[in-house]
């Protein structure tokens, strides 16, 4: 198959890509662009941990291909600290413990944020279901709902851009 | 949400037991960390295995010339590029050591590796695979171990009778007269299902052999060392020329300390082709090509008095070994020894049988045999307190272990929290009041081990060491062979090491997961890193702080019977806590005084003179509250309460995630992770049909910690999190029974068993 030109916008930086067609946005993120937080659990769009924002919704990266994603603002874990500085998300899941091996948390934080970008009124149903998408095989996810729920009510300061 | 409450705590710690964030954490929510999954290295191939589509077969010929021909196919490579070698982590017993990852002759499951293509890209090779023909005699295939134990049944490994890999005897008292003495005894069978590790990082590896004749292998595992000796092994090598790094590993859960084919294909790709080869597994070549937990059927005879009084309990295991031994060993004995937890038996009597039959291997998953053991344990208990019309927690109250108790001729239990276990339970029931129809709680209680005093691997090594370097501005060096896996082990050495030396978490650089740098240690399985890498730690941290002291002392000036002693970085007389100077005011003479070399503290740890099975042992009560809707037979989860002891908690925030996450998997156990076999198939390997918990099936996971102190435990510690995955099962099937009067015999529960265990009760009344 020949190969296209195309153009990604990833945490505000666009990046040139000359890549096949058939290129699942999360390989496009990975293998091309080289951003390797965002990570790869499945072959079956369950685990989530491959989750990234695209125009501020929860999308899970292996689900669509790069082409489609051209044209918009895509956000992984890498785009949420600025500066330095930590997220608030980022900084609840340090103070909750809510990663332990840490290979779903950047798919994980990219679900809650798009969840708090949506709403700071949420309640412990509404969090669950935000993350529902989601497999961590470590924490039994309480303390991830612990944290998003500390986050939505303004716990964790913002960073300065 | 949840409530977290500990009892007795003690406050004579600085860093111990302190909201202390996770070291590693800051890498892992941004990205940073680097995982196997992550590792790319210059002119990196990758690769991919050919499976065998046959449960039993002879591989009669591989011809892959085809595959060398497809442009980017860098080479290939069968059993005949092997040294043949039989493996196993057993290597003490030559006869457990079965496993040829690419056998040479046959294959015994399907999904077993039989052939390794590395290309230019992962699609080439998975491409390349379609052109291999390899050529099979189909054999008849046996898959459940009591099929397997038959006369008639195939043969799966030469000279193991009617397939039995391995059994495992456990007995002490006299159990007939124990029996005897009994006034009810009561017979079970149950079946305890499978289950798999699911980590989110699949098995992955990038090996890179070179012209020097030396091997690097980026591998995602639970003990760099274990893969270190055992590819040394497999290929041939000295273990010093192998080098083995996992700095950040997607979990483990037991699956990952025996080597896969991952590991294995990938350095003998790079052996023959002189490039890196980077092998990844999907998830489904990670459901039906690693390992799982071993399913087992359990035979149950125990005897009580009247008055609920133990005498006696015998049991028959048979477990389903799969193909090959693999830690599956390890599981059957355990389950054995773990079956008689938390409780004094007159008599006791083990006998378990593993079996090979032509499935996926068996082998150690988080509790390590003790799940299934409870599952059968602790609902039969319940049901024979029904039967005498005894209260449940009492009866397992008096013939509990308790401190000072010898299990006879196998442990001494130096500390035990149970009793206070049932009083916080019993608290919580009574908190409860009355539940909805459709609700009932359920009760387990179980104890576990920090870690194992075997040493089948046969290394010369102590089981752990630690080193610690004091670096002239007071930073400080601590290198450990433990593997981090998730379960936060860099995070509690750290606070371990912080402790004993009297520094901040923040002064001291972890380093583990490399070979080349850090000592031999066994490794993440067997909840063993806390209590024996903890006790390395502690020791080789007081060496260092003793030889700053005597510094300290020699200018001090203190009449002798004073003492000093460093807390957060201030090195103090301990009578007069206001007098002293700076840390690193301290180790900037030291290094003087030493003519500049650096303060090196060493420490290690084998077990000696602790019985047969473990150092220590945590204890625990759970209850459970669940809710069937009798409709669909769905089982929901609605709340739940542990009671919990494993002596003094070192991390806490790292113990509170590790409970919660056993609570969970646990969970999955008793009710959704089912691994359903046809004719040597796995029917599910895929996370849409492999049900496990989700964030909305997930109820609270209260805790009670009951702080105990562990004389063998690094300040008192002991195991927690794995001990944890034991009870959750046997917790569920004893809701179930008070909730109908059904007794469920099966795990994990699946919605038909219950509409059909409904339907017989309902059938049987109507007689």
């Amino acid at each position: 198959m020949e190969k296209i030109l195309l153009t990604l916008n990833v945490n505000g930086q666009d990046y040139e890509l000359y890549i096949n067609p058939k290129t699942l946005l999360v390989e496009a993120i990975r293998d091309h662009i080289g951003l390797t937080g965002t990570k790869r659990g499945c072959d079956t769009v369950s685990c989530g941990a491959c989750t990234v924002m695209i125009n501020d919704m929860a999308v899970k990266s292996c689900s669509v291909l790069a082409v489609q994603a051209e044209g918009c603002r895509i956000n992984t874990v890498e785009g949420l600290e600025v500066n330095g500085e930590l997220a608030p998300i980022q900084k609840a899941f340090l103070d909750n413990g809510s990663y332990q091996c840490g290979f779903c948390a950047p798919g994980m934080l990219m679900s809650a944020q798009a969840l708090l970008n949506e709403s700071t009124e949420l309640t412990e149903w509404e969090i669950k279901e935000g993350i529902e998408g989601n497999i961590c095989r470590c924490t039994g996810y309480n303390s991830i709902v612990r944290a998003i729920d500390a986050t939505a009510k303004g716990k964790y300061t913002e960073a300065k851009s | 949400m949840n409530k977290y409450t500990v009892i007795n705590p003690h406050s004579k710690f600085t860093v111990l037991n302190t909201h202390v964030h996770n070291i590693d954490g800051i890498a892992k929510v941004t990205g940073r960390a680097e995982y196997t999954f992550d590792v790319k290295l210059p002119g990196m191939l990758y690769g991919k295995i050919l499976r065998s589509p046959h449960p039993h077969a002879k591989i009669l010929n591989i011809d892959y010339s085809r595959a060398l021909e497809i442009p980017g196919v860098y080479g290939v490579v069968t059993g005949k590029d092997t040294l043949g070698v039989k493996q196993g982590i057993w290597r003490r017993y030559k006869d457990l050591c079965d496993e040829q990852i690419l056998p040479l002759d046959k294959v015994r499951y399907i999904g077993e590796p039989v052939a390794a293509v590395a290309a230019l890209t992962e699609e080439i090779a998975e491409k390349a695979l379609d052109y291999i023909d390899v050529e099979y005699e189909v054999l008849q295939g046996v898959y459940e171990p009591l099929d397997a134990i038959k006369k008639d049944a195939p043969e799966i490994h030469e000279g193991f009778e009617r397939n039995i890999n391995v059994t495992r005897h456990i007995e002490w008292g006299e159990v007939e007269e124990a029996f005897d003495e009994a006034e009810y005894v009561r017979e079970d069978w149950f079946k305890c299902g499978g289950q798999a590790h699911m980590c989110m990082e699949t098995r992955a590896a990038v090996s890179s052999y070179t012209p020097e004749k030396k091997m690097t292998i980026y591998s995602s595992n639970q003990s760099a060392y274990y893969m270190q000796a055992l590819m040394a092994g497999v290929l041939g090598m000295r273990e010093g020329d192998v080098r083995v790094l996992a700095k950040y590993v997607g979990g483990g859960f037991g699956g990952k300390f025996e080597l896969d084919g991952a590991i294995f294909c990938s350095a003998i790709l790079s052996m023959k082709l002189f490039r890196p080869v980077k092998i990844v597994y999907t998830r489904e070549e990670d459901f039906i090509a690693t390992k799982r937990r071993t399913p087992m059927f359990y035979y149950v005879r125990t005897g009580v008095k009247k008055d609920g009084t133990f005498c006696a309990r015998e049991a028959k295991v048979f477990t389903n070994g799969g193909a090959y031994t693999g830690m599956g060993a390890t599981a059957l004995y355990l389950t054995g020894f773990f079956h008689s937890f938390p409780y004094r038996w007159k008599g006791y009597r083990y006998d378990g049988y593993r079996v090979y039959t032509n499935t996926l291997p068996s082998t150690s998953m988080r509790g390590f045999g003790a799940p299934q053991a409870m599952w059968c344990s602790e609902q039969q208990i319940e049901w024979i307190a029904a039967d005498l019309g005894l209260d449940p927690i009492e009866m397992r109250r008096m013939n509990s272990h308790h401190e000072g108790y010898e299990v006879p001729g196998q442990a001494t239990i130096a500390s035990c929290g149970i009793d206070q276990c049932y009083d916080e339970i019993k608290t919580w029931i009574a908190s409860k009041g009355e539940l909805p129809a459709n609700r009932a709680i359920g009760l387990s209680a179980c104890g576990f081990m920090s870690g194992g005093i075997f040493n089948w691997f046969d290394t010369p090594y102590s089981f752990s060491s630690a080193v610690v370097t004091i670096n002239q501005d007071g930073t400080v060096e601590l290198h450990v062979g433990a593997q981090e896996i998730g379960q936060g082990s860099n995070t509690t050495m750290a606070i371990i090491c912080a402790e004993a030396l009297g520094v901040k978490v923040g002064d001291i650089k972890v380093h583990s997961g490399d070979t080349d740098h850090c000592p031999a240690d066994l490794g993440a399985w067997g909840s063993r890193q806390t209590l024996m890498t903890g006790n390395a730690v502690k020791m080789a941290a007081e060496d260092a702080k003793k030889q700053l002291l005597e510094f300290a002392y020699a200018q001090s000036g203190l009449n002798i019977v004073y003492d000093l002693d460093i807390k957060d970085g201030w090195v103090h007389a301990i009578a007069r806590p206001e007098r002293g100077e700076e840390f690193v005011q301290l180790v900037r003479k030291a290094l003087r005084g030493k003519d500049g070399q650096r303060i090196v503290g060493r420490g290690y740890y084998t077990p000696h003179r602790k019985g047969m099975i473990s150092p220590a042992y945590s204890y625990m009560l759970q209850g459970v509250e669940v809710e069937v809707d009798e409709e669909t037979g769905k089982i929901k989860l609605v709340d739940s309460m542990t009671a919990h002891d494993c002596g003094q908690p070192i991390n806490h925030l790292g113990l509170i995630g590790q409970l919660e996450g056993a609570f969970s998997m646990a969970a999955g156990y008793g009710y959704l992770e089912y691994m359903p076999y046809e004719d040597g198939k796995l029917m599910n390997p895929n996370l849409v049909d492999y049900k496990m918990i989700r964030a909305t099936e997930m109820p609270p996971a209260n805790i009670a910690e009951i702080d105990t102190y562990e004389p063998e435990g690094p300040y008192g510690a002991k195991e927690a999190g794995e001990g944890l995955t034991n009870p959750t099962a046997a917790a569920i099937g004893n809701a179930l029974f008070h909730l109908f009067g059904v007794q469920m015999k099966e795990c994990p529960v699946r919605p038909e068993m219950i509409l059909n265990a409904l339907k017989e009760k309902k059938e049987a009344q109507g007689k």
